[in-house]
């Protein structure tokens, strides 16, 4: 069971007070969009070995959302962000590359 | 079978002889002292025989002295308090204990199973597989004889009278064992001021080192380890910072450092007021395994018979308690720490006639010891066979280096104690991702420490001390778990050596007597079989032969058959690898992981503020989420069929009134609420007007139907949307989701205020005449037309009322806050008394919006349900740009008009369709299976039109009016017409008055 630390109100929070959303930093697919753009953002997950950019809200805490980055094999916890943004901060993205230098970058 | 009382006159450092104790075991009284296990205590009365194998039912007596026991496996306790599969090894004995033998008819000494012995040159490796592969016919035949000849204890079948706990902890470092080790670390880290809490599986201290110095003469510090342990518990108990606990096993460690553990708290009084385990969740900075080690048993012709024991085992049997299982006891090994054992029967008067040591010259300070005892020492020697069956009377004696067919000689034995080295106990290092290395000297797994499991933060989270990180000598051992180790004092040794079969070259039928898996009867030539038949990954031969399955978890067998495994493969081991090691590391019964979550308080109730009335009333409750809603309110001896026709038709002919205080209620409000229900809802919401109501729909982004409801537009910038009584948390959820992750700067807020009102519907031709009698707003036609709400006095309550149906009869819903629900249900009873004014439950609600052809999120959709397949296509709007859904619309198989549609369904005869009902089209599938054409999704009973009505998804329903069909349902036919859904009022006339 993990623990994660929710950016907006500072608890760090056991796995049960929260729940997942999946995939982070998907860009939503509107009626214009082709049917293969539609089926890459309803389906299509990258799923990595690796570092995982994942959407958590602290439900039964302060009920916000915020985006985790993780390893999905070792489980380290590399920072949490509120999930109102598009991209990763840049300072984490720094962190991952200092700790992961071969790591192929978040999108 | 032969008994001979074995307790041994002197000794036994964990029992209270003073004290005397019985307990049942196949309805024989077996005498036991406090400290005892049951394993022991049967040992001490000469009952060797404890278990039958698996498969073969072959005759088995406990082969370890705790937790890896895979054979003497027992069902402890009767009735409700059965549970089986305990391991008799580590099963405390008690006064009254009743235990039982398993898998055995009719009784252990005569099993009449045992003919699957005979017949194991028939169920080879893979013969489950092979069996119910071969086709249907062969399953009705072999399945139930299979069922009754293979497996382990029974399940009970009553619910368990004992109570559960469930606890959580944190600490900086939890110690796993509590031997000397272990308690080494805690004195390292209690020093330093970490909290500390120290687990030890065994009510006792101090784990091997106390047994092994009996015979070697260790000491740390000077003292012996028996003393040095005190020394240290005193030390750790007067340390605030450190929770030492027995009886408390490790189950699992996980991510993040959260470890399960079971305490037992109540094993030993059934029936005490105390619960009878704990489960624990602990967190941990960091959780140090000090585990120790398991020994291997080693793979000889007859390794299975009652009486060959791990060499530890027997030691242990002596020195803790005071029982031996044999007077003459012959030892096997390839290594020195079995003299060890030798060392403590010489001592407790036990004859050893002989010590078969695989190596060719063995020389080390323990053998001489044993050597200087004048015990016969005999290198490069083994065993070709047990004599005895169940229970050993003596050993063939041959060459290692031999095919094991010439006998040299026999030596009579009651006993046989092997040794083929020791494992390092990595499970819990392993569970959580902790990778191995192979030690070729010292022949194990023992952890990486360059590779240990990683926390959040990047860093180990455990570390492996002691035995369990491979120190199994007893200076190294202390050296591993403290910066300022003691000074130790323990006797060289020689190297192991290796052997994973004897005799070295046994042929097909030596092998086939070879035991791996003692519980799963798995033996050295099931996995040669497995590799041959291109079972090469540990994984799959694991599966194929059952090897280290079931309650021991291959604790004895893993690493003996991935040996096996990769001799077949010629390949190294380190390349075949190990199985995966997942937690439990042994059995927790589902009482504690269930703790206190059952029956009442499995999980919570939510109650409306008219709950206790319903329940005065004798309602019959339905479960809605986690409410109870009245399902019906039945009269005495009034069948439910007959209190649904009576509610059903008081809304029809007068008024009924119905508690909608579950329905979801969501505030949507700010400068952005429209445009964001816009994108929510399927239809417009924006548009609507302040003071009016509209029935939505909301799709996900898949297109498909989620939840629906009326939302009324309270002023300027807020919205009330109501969603289905289960529907509420989750749509919040939902907007709260699009709202913080996609439309963020959207000025929005969102509330859940479904528990803040209490609301009635009151619905029938006569529900305006009973709100006029309590008096206060205008509810006329004219000031409150259908599908628009009000906000005022009525009958002296705040109250806001939706004129809004979902019963196809004119109607009201009055909303109040929930305090003043209760007293609001009073007045309308009593304002509505002139009209006969009945309450109705869930069910007649059902029944209503069935006759008027209104669909039931959860009956009409089932997650695969477009709001076009159900005829709704007026509520999704053509000029918004974008909601959720809409581009999924546009998929082609979506906007097809080939799909199964909404209808109505009138059967011929009048009667009520199964709810179950397909209906069959001609042809089969891809899949050889009947193609259909159709299916119900609401069926009832009509009090209004007498006779059955259902709806369904019928293939091109609509262009079908008219057209009858069959339905199926459990191989009954029901011809029925395709007709309109809407049964009742199809004009909305009722509605408009």
């Amino acid at each position: 069971m993990l623990r994660l630390t929710c950016p907006h109100c500072g608890v760090t929070a056991e796995e049960t007070e929260l729940t997942p959303g999946g995939e982070a930093h998907l860009r939503r697919a509107g009626p214009d969009a082709t049917d293969a753009e539609f089926e890459s953002y309803l389906f299509a997950r990258k799923n990595p070995k690796g570092v995982v950019f994942e959407r958590w809200r602290h439900a039964h805490g302060c009920g916000k959302w915020f985006i985790a980055a993780r390893h999905s094999v070792s489980w380290q916890v590399f920072g949490t962000y509120p999930a109102q943004t598009t991209e990763p901060p840049a300072d984490l993205i720094e962190t991952i590359r200092a700790a992961i230098p071969t790591w192929e970058g978040w999108q | 079978m032969t008994r001979r009382i074995t307790r041994l006159d002197r000794g036994g450092r964990l029992i209270d002889r003073a004290r005397d104790i019985t307990f049942c075991f196949d309805g024989r009284r077996i005498p036991a002292h406090p400290g005892d296990t049951l394993a022991s205590a049967l040992l001490g009365a000469g009952h060797v025989l404890q278990g039958r194998s698996f498969k073969y039912h072959r005759p088995r007596g406990p082969v370890a002295a705790g937790a890896e026991e895979p054979n003497a496996l027992v069902t402890l306790g009767g009735r409700a308090r059965m549970e089986p599969d305990l391991r008799t090894t580590t099963t405390e004995a008690f006064d009254g204990a009743e235990a039982r033998s398993q898998n055995r008819w009719p009784g252990l000494g005569l099993d009449l199973l045992a003919i699957n012995d005979r017949l194991s040159a028939f169920m080879p490796a893979g013969f489950y597989y092979k069996t119910f592969m071969a086709g249907r016919s062969w399953e009705k035949l072999f399945e139930p004889i299979i069922r009754r000849s293979a497996g382990l204890g029974p399940a009970p079948t009553e619910a368990d009278p004992d109570s559960y706990e469930q606890a959580y902890a944190f600490a900086d470092v939890i110690i796993v064992g509590g031997g000397v080790a272990g308690l080494a670390a805690a004195l390292e880290h209690g020093r330093a001021g970490a909290r500390v809490w120290v687990l030890e599986q065994t009510p006792h201290w101090g784990g091997r080192a106390v047994v092994d110095a009996e015979a070697d003469g260790a000491t740390i510090d000077g003292l012996a380890p028996e003393a040095w342990v005190k020394a240290a518990l005193a030390e750790l108990e007067a340390l605030p910072n450190v929770t030492l606990r027995t009886r408390m096993l490790a189950a699992g460690l996980h991510d993040h450092a959260h470890l399960i553990a079971l305490e037992s708290v109540a094993d030993t009084t059934p029936g005490a007021d105390l619960p009878r385990q704990r489960l624990w969740r602990m967190r941990a900075g960091k959780v140090i395994v000090a585990a120790g080690a398991l020994e291997r048993p080693l793979s000889f012709p007859g390794n299975d018979r009652p009486g060959v024991m791990l060499a530890s085992a027997v030691r242990d049997y002596i020195v803790n308690w005071a029982v031996s299982p044999g007077k003459r006891i012959v030892i096997l090994t390839n290594n020195d720490d079995a003299y060890r054992t030798a060392l403590v029967a010489l001592d407790a008067g036990i004859a050893i006639p002989a010590i078969l040591d695989l190596r060719k010259t063995p020389n080390g300070p323990l053998v001489q010891a044993v050597r200087d005892r004048g015990v016969r020492i005999l290198p490069g020697h083994s065993i070709a066979k047990v004599l005895g069956s169940k229970q050993v009377k003596g050993i063939a004696l041959c060459r290692h280096e031999s095919r094991g067919e010439a006998w040299l000689e026999r030596i009579p034995c009651d006993a046989v104690a092997m040794s083929g080295g020791w494992s390092p106990t990595v499970h819990l290092w392993s569970h959580c991702g902790g990778k191995l290395a192979w030690d070729t000297e010292a022949a194990f797994f023992a952890p990486d420490p360059d590779k240990p499991p990683l926390g959040a933060d990047g860093k180990a989270m455990a570390q492996c001390v002691g035995a369990a990180a491979g120190a199994l000598r007893l200076d190294a051992c202390l050296a591993s778990a403290m910066s300022a180790a003691p000074q130790v004092e323990t006797p060289a040794e020689e190297p192991i050596q290796p052997v994973w079969v004897t005799p070295a070259e046994a042929g097909p039928h030596l092998r086939a007597k070879m035991w791996l898996d003692f519980q799963n009867d798995v033996k050295v030539s099931d996995i040669q079989l497995a590799a041959r038949e291109g079972y090469q990954s540990v994984e799959h031969a694991k599966r194929y032969t059952t090897l280290g399955m079931a309650t021991d978890q291959g604790k004895l067998s893993n690493i003996n058959g991935l040996a096996i495994l990769s001799q077949a493969l010629d390949q190294p081991i380190p390349a075949t690898g190990t199985t995966t090691f997942r937690p439990p590391y042994t059995p927790i019964g589902f009482g504690a992981i269930a703790g206190e979550a059952r029956g009442e308080i499995f999980q919570p109730l939510r109650r409306t503020a008219m709950d206790a009335w319903h329940e005065d009333q004798g309602a019959h409750w339905e479960p809605v989420g986690q409410w109870r809603r009245p399902y019906c309110y039945p009269g005495k001896a009034e069948p439910h069929s007959a209190a649904i026709e009576r509610e059903v038709l008081a809304v029809r002919n007068s008024v009924g009134m119905l508690d909608a205080s579950t329905l979801g209620k969501i505030i949507v409000k700010g400068p952005d609420a429209g445009r964001f229900l816009d994108m929510i809802y399927t239809n417009m919401m924006s548009t609507l007007a302040v003071g009016k109501c509209r029935y939505g729909l909301m799709c996900s982004e898949n297109g498909f139907l989620m939840d629906d409801g009326v939302v009324a537009r309270l002023s300027e910038d807020t919205w009330l949307c109501h969603t289905t009584t289960g529907g509420a948390e989750a749509i919040h959820a939902h907007m709260e989701d699009w709202l913080q992750c996609e439309w963020w700067d959207w000025k929005v807020w969102t509330a859940n205020v479904t528990e803040a009102y209490a609301q009635v519907a009151v619905a029938g031709p006569n529900a305006r005449k009973v709100l006029e009698a309590l008096g206060g707003v205008d509810v006329s036609r004219e000031a409150l037309p259908h599908m628009s709400w009000t906000a005022g006095p009525l009958g002296g309550f705040d109250a806001r009322i939706y004129r809004i149906s979902f019963s196809g009869e004119l109607g009201f819903e009055i909303a109040v806050p929930t305090s003043q629900g209760m007293a609001l249900w009073s007045r309308l009873l009593e304002a509505g008394k002139a009209f006969d004014i009945r309450p109705y439950g869930t069910e007649a609600l059902h029944v209503l919006r069935a006759e008027k052809g209104f669909i039931m999120i959860g009956d009409e959709t089932d997650g695969t349900v477009i709001p076009q397949d159900l005829g709704l296509n007026w509520a999704l709007s053509k000029k918004k740009a974008d909601f959720l859904g809409k581009r999924a619309h546009q998929r082609s198989f979506m906007a097809s008009p080939d799909r199964w549609k909404l209808v109505g369904l009138e059967s011929l005869d009048g009667s009520v369709i199964p709810e179950c009902a397909i209906a069959p089209a001609p042809g089969e599938n891809a899949n050889r299976q009947r193609n259909t054409q159709g299916r119900i999704t609401s069926s009832y009973y009509s009090p209004t039109l007498k006779r059955g009505i259902a709806m369904g998804l019928v293939h091109n329903g609509p262009d079908r009016m008219g057209e009858e069909i069959i339905f199926n349902a459990d191989g009954k036919e029901v011809t029925a017409r395709i007709v309109s859904p809407v049964f009742y009022d199809p004009k909305g006339e009722k509605l408009d008055v």
